[in-house]
């Protein structure tokens, strides 16, 4: 029964982490173009200037 | 093309982005801008890369979801002309967007339901989570003390996140019933606040059982059907105000001491005197002082010819000059002027579709009495059977989340996001929320003529009858103007020749020079042509020297599959006219390609109004497809209404969906998925009662905790769901 002392506040803690990065994202405006973020990804960055 | 032409080819005029640039707080210059041609990532890259190149931008984002640009700078280092001038310079067509447009919007409606989302959805997770471990401790040995705990943490999870992300619905509810109404909200909310307050008095007793995961849970699928529905609208919404953003101009005012600056339609006054160039809509109804020039008057008449005007004449804001700029005195303010009298007929008109009850709506005010009713029963029966205040509130319960219109409230909004997202596919733009409902119940489909039957563009009809040499010399002087029929001979154009000279005569025609020899390119008085045969088109004359006219006839062709859609909605059992505000050979002759007996020409857009308002007394449902302004008023009093994607803002504005494409096969597929959609969504009715009607009456006997309940309330709604997506494998066969 110890055990639950010690492990239930760091599962609520992690649910909360998961929580927080959630709305986190959300008000950075992450989910507001679903479309352009999957073609983003197809970047290459590192080429120079064509 | 010769030279020549070019100088009248850059007069092409584009609104001044520096009316629609915003100031930050921070000082900076902010501007959107919609880019309909934007569909990769290359294309993100090209214009963001395009942007931060420029001196002075600090923030470029592309979004590829609502094609818009959004632009910030510092304004001491650049302009808004550089930034629209760069984002065109690498290949796209960049449009300033006006902010206004949003106001008409809740934008944050998505946002506030995700984030109700995400705090459902963490606490359902948790809670589950220590439920499962009470269950399996109840079978075990856990002790009183530590199930207590983790009640206590049950409640300290689930009660704050039921306030935050029950909102939605306790909102919905509260306001339906402060008018004295039921909606799909009322038992919804009612179950969760019961289910949440017995539940915590059920642990400050520390009772057995408690219902938290049950009520975080229902809440948590509930949203989930909720934000389907919202990205649905949002989204139509946002294509449909770029749409909109496209057209959004300024007018040219000349000041006393001849200098032009740009100023806003809204700002426009009696007496001022402004410049109009060639190409563009007249801002205002006003008289013109100077110039002359041809004026598409279709937006207001759905005349598909030209007007020839000149100083005195009197014209109408929303009307298109198409071949030399004028200079007009304003004669109404904006609020006045003919297209502000429209829209007031388009608002009364509005009242004619008030009535209408969505279907989801109607099946809550017969259903949410009956669940409260059957609940109370139940309540009561067991407190008279003498079974105990919280046994008798359990069963109670127990009936309230089975009854919980879950399946019924998820019935619609999954059909319609699927609906929806078939027919964008297919390049349907769904505007209203319930007009596919109103869509599948039509029984008359009333169709406007210029631009939606036909392309609403002259085209060469007697291209057969005419030498190659003429035609080869006629179109190389037509590419010289703007007049619509000019522009469409250009098309013909073979061979450059060398022409000089090259002058136009407002409203008359063309003269050039060819080795010495005059050509003459105009209407029958400018050719010197005699008076032959009256037909339904227009014409143009074509004069080498001395020698004898040449006609070429226009006729505005029909859209290429217009007579297989007419037969196509006949054979679905509708009624087609034809309402056109359009001369009465060119009517006659366009129902009669198409087999429609019944057609009207010359209708005003008081007249279309009148023979709705005709149809809807003999007890039919109207659906109008139009596409100019003289159709608006009829589109909004229709009962349901379509539009194409190259109608005038206006007009789709007033529609319920909007269709894009050269043909009109999409009004088919619209109809076809409307009815089937409605098909589905009584299909999930059924399912959803046939469900109730064995679950209830175990219910109502004690037989079902509510914990049961909630697992076979989801059961329903997931069946409900599986159902709906049968519209899209439907879909997927046909293509």
């Amino acid at each position: 029964m110890d055990g639950l002392i010690i492990l239930l506040p760091i599962a609520l803690f992690l649910g909360l982490l998961g929580l927080g990065a959630f709305l986190w994202s959300l008000r950075s405006g992450q989910y507001d173009d679903m479309q352009g973020a999957a073609e983003r990804i197809l970047y290459d960055d590192d080429e120079p200037d064509a | 093309m010769s030279d020549a032409a070019r100088p009248l080819l850059d007069l092409t005029p584009r609104p001044d982005p520096a009316f629609f640039v915003r100031t930050t707080p921070q000082g900076a210059s902010r501007l959107d801008l919609v880019v309909q041609d934007m569909h990769c990532a290359g294309c993100l890259r090209k214009v963001e890369r395009g942007l931060n190149e420029i001196a002075g931008v600090e923030y470029a984002r592309a979004n590829l979801s609502t094609k818009r640009v959004s632009v910030r700078w510092n304004p001491a280092l650049a302009t808004a002309s550089d930034i629209v001038a760069k984002v065109n310079a690498s290949g796209f067509n960049a449009v300033p967007f006006d902010q206004k447009l949003l106001g008409a919007m809740d934008e944050g409606e998505g946002r506030d339901l995700l984030r109700a989302l995400g705090v459902a959805g963490f606490a359902a997770a948790n809670v589950m989570l220590l439920s499962v471990s009470v269950w399996s401790g109840l079978v075990t040995d856990m002790e009183p003390e530590t199930r207590a705990f983790f009640y206590w943490i049950s409640a300290l999870i689930a009660l704050p996140a039921i306030a935050y992300a029950g909102r939605p619905f306790f909102r919905s509810a509260w306001k339906a019933l402060s008018h004295g109404q039921m909606n799909m909200d009322v038992p919804i909310s009612l179950a969760v606040i019961l289910a949440s307050a017995m539940s915590l008095i059920q642990t400050i007793v520390n009772a057995e059982h408690v219902y938290f995961d049950a009520s975080v849970t229902l809440l948590f699928f509930l949203l989930i059907g909720r934000y389907l529905d919202v990205q649905a609208r949002e989204k139509a919404c946002s294509a449909a105000q770029n749409l909109l953003g496209l057209r959004a101009a300024a007018a040219y005012l000349i000041e006393e001491d001849g200098s032009q600056r740009a100023i806003a339609v809204e700002a426009l006054m009696p007496g001022m005197k402004l410049a109009v160039a060639a190409g563009t809509r007249l801002p205002a109804d006003g008289e013109i002082v100077s110039g002359q020039s041809d004026i598409d008057t279709s937006l207001v008449t759905g005349e598909s010819l030209p007007e020839i005007v000149g100083p005195g004449h009197h014209v109408f804001a929303g009307t298109m000059n198409l071949s030399s700029p004028l200079v007009m005195r304003v004669t109404a303010r904006d609020d006045e002027t003919l297209l502000a009298e429209i829209v007031r007929l388009m608002e009364s008109a509005e009242q004619g579709r008030a009535g209408y009850v969505r279907i989801a709506d109607r099946a809550a005010r017969l259903y949410a009495p009956a669940v409260h009713i059957c609940a109370a029963a139940t309540l009561a029966f067991w407190l008279i059977m003498g079974a105990g205040l919280t046994t008798s509130l359990t069963y109670m319960i127990a009936v309230l989340i089975v009854t919980c219109p879950c399946a019924l409230g998820l019935a619609v909004p999954v059909v319609q996001v699927v609906a929806t997202g078939r027919l964008l596919r297919r390049g349907v733009l769904v505007k209203a929320a319930d007009g596919l409902e109103r869509l599948a119940q039509i029984d008359t489909i009333i169709f406007d003529k210029t631009g939606t039957l036909t392309f609403g563009k002259p085209s060469l009809a007697n291209a057969a009858d005419i030498l190659p040499a003429d035609m080869a010399l006629a179109a190389a002087l037509a590419a010289h103007s703007r007049h619509p029929l000019a522009q469409s001979l250009a098309h013909h154009a073979s061979t450059p020749l060398d022409l000089t000279d090259i002058r136009e005569e407002s409203g008359m025609g063309l003269e050039a020079l060819l080795h010495g020899e005059t050509i003459r390119l105009g209407n029958r008085h400018f050719v010197g042509a005699e008076a032959g045969a009256d037909h339904s088109g227009s014409e143009i004359w074509l004069r080498r020297g001395t020698s004898t006219p040449v006609c070429f006839r226009f006729t505005d062709h029909l859209r290429d599959d217009a007579a297989e859609v007419i037969a196509a909605l006949k054979s679905r059992g509708l009624e087609v006219e034809l309402l056109s505000g359009d001369r009465e050979p060119a009517v006659r002759e366009a129902a009669a390609a198409l087999g429609i007996t019944n057609w009207r020409a010359e209708a005003r857009p008081d007249a279309k109004i009148a023979r709705l308002q005709t149809l809807k007394a003999e007890g039919r449902k109207v659906a109008m497809v139009g596409d100019g302004l003289n159709d608006a008023p009829a589109l909004r009093a229709a009962h349901v209404s379509l539009s194409p994607a190259s109608a005038t803002d206006i007009s789709q504005n007033a529609a319920d969906f909007i269709f894009q494409g050269a043909g009109l096969a999409s009004l088919v597929e619209a109809l076809n998925v409307s009815r089937q959609a409605r098909r589905l969504v009584f299909e999930n009715f059924a399912l959803a009662l046939l469900y109730n009607a064995v679950a209830v009456p175990l219910a109502v006997a004690g037989f079902v905790t509510p914990l049961i309940a909630a697992i076979a309330m989801s059961t329903s709604s997931i069946t409900v769901t599986l159902n709906s997506l049968r519209l899209n494998l439907a879909s997927r066969k046909m293509v």
